[in-house]
């Protein structure tokens, strides 16, 4: 997994509570059996007027000017800045592939959902907590001042403005671990190969019929 | 100490703790679909890795699959869209390729997971149980851990047998009292989205109990379950007993004999001790809560049949008002229309928040002796799996949906998240017995209305939503 150490970058906005992995990436964007190249499609229903599909020559596409994506002063953000309840839905890890694809590293919020939360450790992407009345304030200063950049620092759990003012968030250290050193989450549970063998071996003493064996011939 | 039923169930599969509060847990069943594995197992292959205990998974493809009669005769071959086809045998072929039991494509007992995962006793009480999905969470109606992952989790579990997680807190919503007729498990799930909002249960596993869930069959319990994820909530469970177990009797992968007998006095204690502390409590009267039918765009945006779509103004943050305002909109609603003059194109009874044989029962006696309305373009019945199609065939319920001029189909996930062929147009409002009416959820531009079997049945008649506890049910 790619490392995450800090990002200094442009903030784009995303005004609107509630946003379903649905809106990241809609369904039949998911029929790909890959994890990359979900970025054009991110928003796919926000960003463009019409309706897509996967393979749609994006020469095809109309853009719907409104979304912020889609307005120059935002090219080439990395920092999301989103609003409550943000990744709430489908469990569907296209969603934070969509978010990185497209080149964002960040995403600040005052809440997540659980399972879009524990997805963006897996992928190299930061979900940054902050309250409700910081967050505002932030969407007013990004809106006032084009160009608005933050700097997010995962060693000192910050987050700091253009006027060097800071935010400390929080994250759990083991997450914060992996993703500063970019660990491979598998590999590090296989260290603790004995402690499960253990646990499964005395598991199955307990509960046998836990481990019965489903296999391809038992339903043949 | 005085325990929960989910700090049971933690505690039994707690296979290590690291400082931070993060644990390994480890988990008995693992179920697999077609759209968030192939990743994970293409993955295996790269790291050159197995599957840690391939006896502990079971896979069935689901949401690509057509429900069109004929063209299921076809197999994957009669699939037009090739990206749904690709996905689908490559489930296939990963599958063959490691060694995991597939219920495949015509198979009886092929259909959504969270319903063939019960039905075939793969999931038994006092498991953990995940999948790359995030309705996992209907299999806590059977007394076990069970919830929606990642794809990077997918690959997880199959590697290490195990998850990366953290312990919830606890949460208990107690619905006391009695429903009124024609008020069902799914009434009460909406209602309880609609009083702590989508994001109520976040960071929380949700224990359903009070004498309404305790009078629920197991299938109105695994619907209520099955939508504890629109509350945040990954988890939602149910104590088991008498007819948890009576449920899981006799099922095909169900212990027997003395591993039987074991079990049971092992899962007779998967409830909550007297006494122990939840760290939220949320209490609901059931013979409070009436029809429910969702006005917007997010599970919490419902009323009770008998309301009128709200206004912005009726809620207090500019926040939540901006959204509502956004719904309706999208909706094609005013504030103040009565919930009973929303007129219906189509009508969608499946998926695996209600797909089951009670939910087909519901809609039958509904439909009974009544014909669609003409306004109404399509009236689908999606059962969850072959075996509830062959059920209600059995019972003749086909035919009543038939003479109506419902459709009857083959088993997916269907109309709920449209990755098939079924799927809302542009503007059209849908009756739907799913999970999510999210904008585009069921199709490009679609409009969806979460409602019970019943309440779905009864508007596919009119063509409007109707109070069903006012409706001549026809013998």
């Amino acid at each position: 997994m790619r490392a995450f150490k800090q990002q200094a970058g442009l903030v784009a906005p995303l005004d609107r509570p509630n946003v379903d992995t649905d809106i990241i990436i809609p369904k039949q964007y998911l029929k790909s059996i890959k994890r990359t190249g979900f970025g054009i499609n991110l928003f796919d229903q926000l960003r463009y007027v019409d309706e897509g599909w996967p393979g749609k020559p994006l020469e095809e596409r109309e853009l719907n000017s409104e979304f912020v994506l889609n307005q120059e002063r935002y090219e080439g953000a990395s920092v999301l800045l989103a609003r409550v309840n943000f990744g709430c839905g489908s469990s569907r890890e296209h969603a934070p592939w969509a978010l990185d694809d497209y080149g964002f590293r960040v995403v600040i919020a005052p809440s997540f959902a659980d399972i879009f939360y524990n997805n963006c450790f897996k992928n190299g992407l930061l979900p940054v907590v902050l309250p409700e009345g910081i967050v505002d304030r932030l969407f007013d200063e990004v809106a006032a001042n084009p160009g608005y950049k933050i700097e997010v620092d995962l060693e000192a759990e910050q987050v700091i403005l253009p006027n060097d003012e800071s935010f400390a968030f929080e994250i759990d250290a083991f997450r914060k671990e992996c993703l500063i050193k970019g660990l491979d989450d598998i590999g590090l549970t296989l260290e603790s190969e004995p402690i499960i063998r253990a646990y499964e071996a005395n598991r199955r003493q307990q509960s046998p019929w836990l481990f019965d064996v489903i296999s391809p011939e038992k339903i043949s | 100490m005085a325990q929960t039923l989910y700090d049971k169930l933690w505690a039994d599969h707690l296979v290590d703790e690291r400082a931070d509060g993060s644990a390994l847990i480890y988990i008995d069943r693992h179920l697999i679909h077609e759209v968030t594995s192939p990743q994970a197992f293409e993955g295996l292959r790269l790291a050159g890795r197995q599957p840690w205990r391939i006896g502990a998974n079971i896979a069935t493809p689901d949401h690509n699959v057509s429900t069109d009669p004929v063209e299921r005769q076809g197999g994957y071959a009669a699939v037009k869209d090739e990206t749904s086809r690709i996905q689908l045998q490559t489930l296939d072929d990963n599958c063959s390729q490691f060694g995991i039991a597939e219920f495949l494509l015509n198979d009886r007992r092929q259909g959504i997971v969270h319903v063939v995962g019960p039905e075939t006793g793969a999931v038994l009480p006092g498991m953990t149980v995940v999948c790359g999905d995030s309705h996992t969470s209907t299999h806590g109606a059977l007394g076990v851990i069970a919830q929606g992952i990642g794809t990077s989790e997918v690959e997880h579990v199959l590697a290490t047998q195990c998850l990366v997680t953290k312990k919830q807190k606890n949460m208990l919503i107690r619905v006391d009292g009695e429903l009124l007729p024609g008020v069902t498990a799914k009434d009460i799930v909406l209602a309880v989205i609609a009083k702590i909002g989508t994001a109520g249960g976040t960071g929380h596993a949700i224990e359903f109990a009070g004498a309404a869930i305790e009078a629920l069959s197991i299938e109105g319990r695994m619907s209520v379950c099955n939508m504890a994820i629109e509350a945040g909530a990954r988890v939602g469970m149910v104590a088991v007993d008498d007819k948890t177990i009576d449920y899981v009797r006799g099922r095909a992968f169900s212990p027997r004999g003395s591993a039987w007998d074991a079990a049971i006095t092992h899962w007779n204690t998967l409830h909550s001790d007297e006494g122990a502390i939840f760290d939220a409590l949320v209490e609901l009267d059931a013979s409070l809560i009436e029809p429910q039918v969702s006005w917007g765009t997010s599970p919490e945006m419902v009323s009770a049949v008998g309301e009128n779509v709200p206004s912005p103004d009726d809620f207090d943050s500019k926040v939540k008002q901006e959204g509502v305002a956004r719904a309706l909109d999208y909706m094609g609603l005013s504030s103040g229309t009565p919930i009973k003059d929303i007129r219906l194109d189509r009508v969608f009874i499946g998926s695996c928040t209600n797909s089951r044989i009670e939910d087909i029962r519901a809609a039958a006696a509904v439909v009974k002796g009544y014909q669609k309305a003409g306004s109404v373009k399509q009236a689908m019945i999606v059962p969850g799996s072959g075996q509830v199609k062959h059920q209600a065939e059995q019972e003749g319920l086909d035919k009543i949906f038939v003479a109506a001029g419902f459709e009857w189909r083959e088993p997916g996930c269907s109309m709920c998240l449209a990755m098939n062929a079924d799927k809302l147009g542009p503007g059209e409002h849908c009756a739907s017995t799913s999970n999510r009416n999210f904008e585009s959820r069921q199709g490009f531009g679609g409009r969806t209305h979460l409602v019970s079997p019943a309440m779905a049945a009864a508007a596919g008649i009119t063509g409007h939503f109707v109070d069903v506890r006012d409706w001549e049910m026809k013998a």
